[in-house]
C-alpha cells in the first residue's frame, strides 16, 4: 500500500503543528510566520497574512491562536536571545530564522549566549529550542539570501545542526530537534520545499546523529549533504545506466552530531570517498568529512578523496553564474572519475 | 519612603549592600595578589542599584547581568561560598568552574548569569519574560545593562519588542559615567538614557543610584507595573564604580574629585546616616552586620581555597544535555 505524500514544507509544517498540540510549551516566532499581526481584518478575524515568507508555517496561527506563534519585529538579535532566555526557562521555543544569510546580525546571541549557556553555566542550564532557517542557492536571490553555512555552526560546541534532504527527514528529525534538550539549528533548503516524498501522519522521530544510506553501492561513497543528496542520486543514476560505476551516497542528516561510523564503514566497502557539499569550501563540512575518513581510515582508501563544493565565492546572481556555483550531477561524475583514477 | 520599609527588609538590604562590598573588596585585595585568574570587574560603589532593585524579587523572578556581575548575584541571593569558589575556578564553583566571574550564574535563584558581552542580556532577558508570559504567571525579568550596553542594538531591540509584546522585563541602566574609559557624555547622543524609555513607548524614570531608597521606590513601581501585565520600564540608575572598568585599570580618565565627590554619597554609608537618623536601626545592628559581612567573606574566601579544582574530564562535560 503507498503512503500518503506530501510536500518538504507540508512535512515541517506537521511536525511542529504536532509538537505544539502534544506540548504546550513548545511556541513558535520569527518574522511573518503568521503575518499581519494585529491587523482588525486578519488577525481580528482569526487568519493570517502569510503563514512564513514561503508558507512554511501557515495554519498554525489559526489553531494555536497568536499567543504561541507570534510575529516578531525584524530584530532577530532580540527574538533569536528571547528565545534562548524562554529555552533555559521553561519553553521549547522554535525561532525562525528566515535566511540563513542573517546570522550575521543575531550571531553573538545564537553562538555566546544559546550555545555557551549550558557549558559556562556547569551543565545547570538547558537550552531547548530550535532555530529553524533557510538556506541555498538556486533561487536567484544573489548574495544575502542564497548561502549555506551549516558548516559555521557545526564548529560551533554546543549547537546540534540538521540538514533534512527529503520530505520523510525533515519530519522526524524536526519532530526530534523540538524534543531534543540542546539548542539545534535547523536548515531547510529552499529548493526542496516543493519536494514530495511518502511521510506517515502520525508521529515519528528520526534520531540526531544517524546517518541513511539513500542508495546503497559498492564502487565510491558519496557522502552528500541536504540538496545535494539528490544530485548525487541523479549522478548515481546516470553512472549505474552509462559506465555500471555503482556510488553508495551516505546523507548524514545531522552534522553535529555526526553519524561517523556509517561513513567509515561505507568508505571501508567502497575504499573510495567524494563530498558533496553545497557550502563553501574552506573549514567545511567537506573538508571536514575528507579529514575524518583520512585520520581514521586512510589505509581503505584506493584513490584520492575528493570534494565536490561550491566555489569560494559569494553566491552570484545572474542565472549564468549560480548555474556554475551549484554543484551539478555532472561535476559530481568528474570527481568519482578522479577518485577511481580514470 | 524609608520609614514605608518594613524592619527586616531594611536590614536585608543593609546586609546585602555591605556583603557586596565586601566581598568586592575582598576580590581586589585577592586579585591584586594574584590569587585569582581572568580577570573581575567590581562593583563597589554601585550596591544601591543591585540591592534596591533585588529587595522587590524573589527565587522566581529573574534577573540578566553584566560582566559586573558579582553585585546582581549577591542580591540576587546566590550563595558565597560558590561564588567565591567560582572566582577561583575551583569545582565547587557555582559554575563549577567553568564560567569564572563573567558568567556567574545560579538558575535555582533566578540569575541567569553574568554576560561578557555588553549588551547580551537584553534579549535574553525578554526570554524569561516571554516564558512568564505564556506559562501565565507573574514572574518578571530584570535586565541590568551599563551606560556603554546602552549604545548596543540589542537593547534597543530587547526594549522595543518587550514594548510591543508588554513583557514583564525592567531594564535597569546602570549608568556609572564610564563605558570603560569612555564618558557617557561622549558615547551617548541624548541627554540621558532614561528618556530613551519615550521611543519605545515605556516609562523612562532616572534615579540616584547611589540612594538605595530612590532606587527601590523607582524598582517597586516599575515591577508592580510589570507584574501588573502593563509592561517594560526604563531606569537609569546614576552611580559611580570606586575600582576601574577592571582590575588593573590605571584609571586615567577621571579625576580624584570626581572620585571624592562620589565617595561623599556613598550608598552604604547614605543608608546608615538615613536609618540611624530615623532611628530605624541601631548602629549595634549595623555593626554587627558589617562584622557579619568581612566574616562571611573570609569563610568563602577558605572554602574556595581549600575546594579542589575541576578533574580534567570536567573539561569535556556539560556541553550538551546529550550527545549524540
Amino acid at each position: 500500500m503507498a503512503g500518503r505524500v506530501i510536500t518538504f514544507r507540508e512535512a515541517i509544517n506537521e511536525a511542529i503543528r504536532l509538537e505544539m498540540r502534544r506540548d504546550p510549551t513548545v511556541i513558535l516566532m520569527g518574522e511573518d510566520v503568521a503575518g499581519g499581526a494585529r491587523l482588525p481584518h486578519v488577525e481580528g478575524r482569526g487568519e493570517e497574512a502569510w503563514g512564513g515568507v514561503l508558507g512554511v508555517t501557515k495554519g498554525l496561527a489559526k489553531e494555536f491562536g497568536r499567543s504561541r506563534v507570534l510575529d516578531t519585529p525584524i530584530s532577530e538579535s532580540a527574538f533569536i536571545g528571547a528565545a534562548v532566555g524562554a529555552a533555559a526557562t521553561g519553553l521549547r521555543p522554535i525561532a525562525e530564522l528566515m535566511f540563513v544569510d542573517f546570522f550575521g546580525v543575531c550571531m553573538d546571541q545564537i553562538f555566546n549566549q544559546g550555545a555557551k549557556l549550558r557549558y559556562m553555566f556547569g551543565g545547570k542550564a538547558k537550552v531547548p529550542m530550535v532555530i529553524r532557517t533557510m538556506i541555498g542557492a538556486g533561487f536567484r536571490a544573489a548574495g544575502q539570501h542564497s548561502g549555506c553555512y551549516y558548516s559555521v555552526f557545526t564548529h560551533m560546541p554546543g549547537l546540534k545542526t540538521v540538514v533534512p534532504s527529503t520530505p520523510y527527514d525533515a519530519k522526524g528529525l524536526l519532530i526530534s530537534a523540538i524534543r531534543d534538550d540542546d539548542p539545534v539549528i535547523f536548515f531547510e533548503h529552499k529548493l526542496l520545499y516543493d519536494m514530495e516524498g511518502e511521510v506517515p501522519e502520525g508521529e515519528y522521530t528520526i534520531p540526531l546523529g544517524q546517518a541513511d544510506i539513500k542508495r546503497e553501492g559498492r564502487d565510491v561513497t558519496v557522502v552528500a549533504i541536504g540538496r545535494m543528496v539528490h544530485i548525487a542520486l541523479e549522478a548515481a543514476e546516470r553512472l549505474a545506466a552509462g559506465d555500471g560505476i555503482s556510488l553508495e551516497v551516505v546523507d548524514p542528516r545531522t552534522l553535529s552530531p555526526l553519524d561517523e561510523e556509517t561513513i567509515i564503514n561505507s568508505v571501508k566497502k567502497t575504499h573510495h570517498l567524494v563530498v558533496v557539499d553545497e557550502d563553501n569550501p574552506r573549514c567545511s563540512l567537506a573538508a571536514d568529512i575528507v579529514a575524518l575518513v583520512a585520520t581514521r581510515a586512510i589505509e581503505y582508501l584506493d584513490g584520492p578523496p575528493q570534494m565536490v563544493t561550491a566555489p569560494h565565492t559569494p553566491v552570484p546572481f545572474s542565472p549564468a553564474l549560480e548555474d556554475l556555483y551549484v554543484p551539478s550531477p555532472e561535476k559530481v561524475i568528474q570527481a568519482v572519475n578522479r577518485a577511481l583514477g580514470r | 519612603m524609608v520609614a514605608e520599609i518594613p524592619r527586616d527588609k531594611l536590614l536585608w538590604i543593609y546586609e546585602r549592600m555591605r556583603l557586596i562590598r565586601a566581598f568586592e573588596d575582598k576580590v581586589a585585595e585577592l586579585f591584586a595578589h594574584g590569587l585569582l585568574p581572568g580577570f573581575v570587574h567590581l562593583y563597589a560603589g554601585e550596591e544601591a542599584i543591585a540591592v534596591g532593585v533585588c529587595a522587590h524579587l524573589t527565587d522566581r523572578d529573574y534577573i540578566t547581568s553584566t560582566h559586573r556581575g558579582h553585585g546582581h548575584c549577591i542580591a540576587k541571593g546566590v550563595d558565597i561560598n560558590a561564588m567565591m569558589a567560582e572566582l577561583f575556578g575551583k569545582a565547587t564553583g557555582v559554575c563549577k568552574g567553568k564560567g569564572g566571574s563573567m558568567h556567574i550564574a545560579d538558575l535555582s535563584k533566578g540569575m541567569l548569569g553574568a554576560n561578557g558581552i555588553v549588551g547580551g542580556g537584553g534579549p535574553l532577558a525578554c526570554g524569561p519574560a516571554l516564558t512568564a508570559k505564556v506559562m501565565g504567571s507573574d514572574s518578571v525579568t530584570v535586565c541590568f545593562f551599563g551606560d556603554g550596553a546602552a549604545e548596543q542594538g540589542t537593547i534597543h531591540e530587547a526594549m522595543n519588542l518587550a514594548a510591543i509584546w508588554k513583557l514583564p522585563v525592567i531594564f535597569v541602566c546602570e549608568n556609572n559615567l564610564y563605558a570603560e574609559s569612555t564618558p557617557w557624555f561622549y558615547h551617548c547622543a541624548a541627554k540621558d538614557i532614561a528618556s530613551r524609555g519615550s521611543a519605545y513607548n515605556i516609562p523612562g524614570v532616572l534615579v540616584d543610584g547611589t540612594d538605595v531608597f530612590a532606587v527601590y521606590e523607582a524598582a517597586g513601581e516599575a515591577i508592580a507595573r510589570a507584574r501588573r501585565g502593563e509592561g517594560p520600564t526604563l531606569i537609569e540608575a546614576r552611580a559611580f564604580r570606586y575600582y576601574g572598568h577592571f582590575q588593573g585599570d590605571p584609571l586615567t580618565y577621571r579625576t580624584k574629585e570626581e572620585e571624592e565627590e562620589y565617595r561623599q554619597r556613598d550608598p552604604i554609608e547614605q543608608f546608615r546616616r538615613r536609618v540611624l537618623e530615623r532611628n530605624l536601626l541601631t548602629a549595634a545592628e549595623l555593626d554587627a552586620i558589617d562584622a557579619w559581612a568581612r566574616e562571611t567573606v573570609e569563610a568563602a574566601v577558605r572554602f574556595a581555597q581549600e575546594s579542589p579544582y575541576p578533574t580534567p574530564e570536567e573539561l569535556l562535560t556539560d556541553v550538551y544535555v546529550k550527545y549524540p
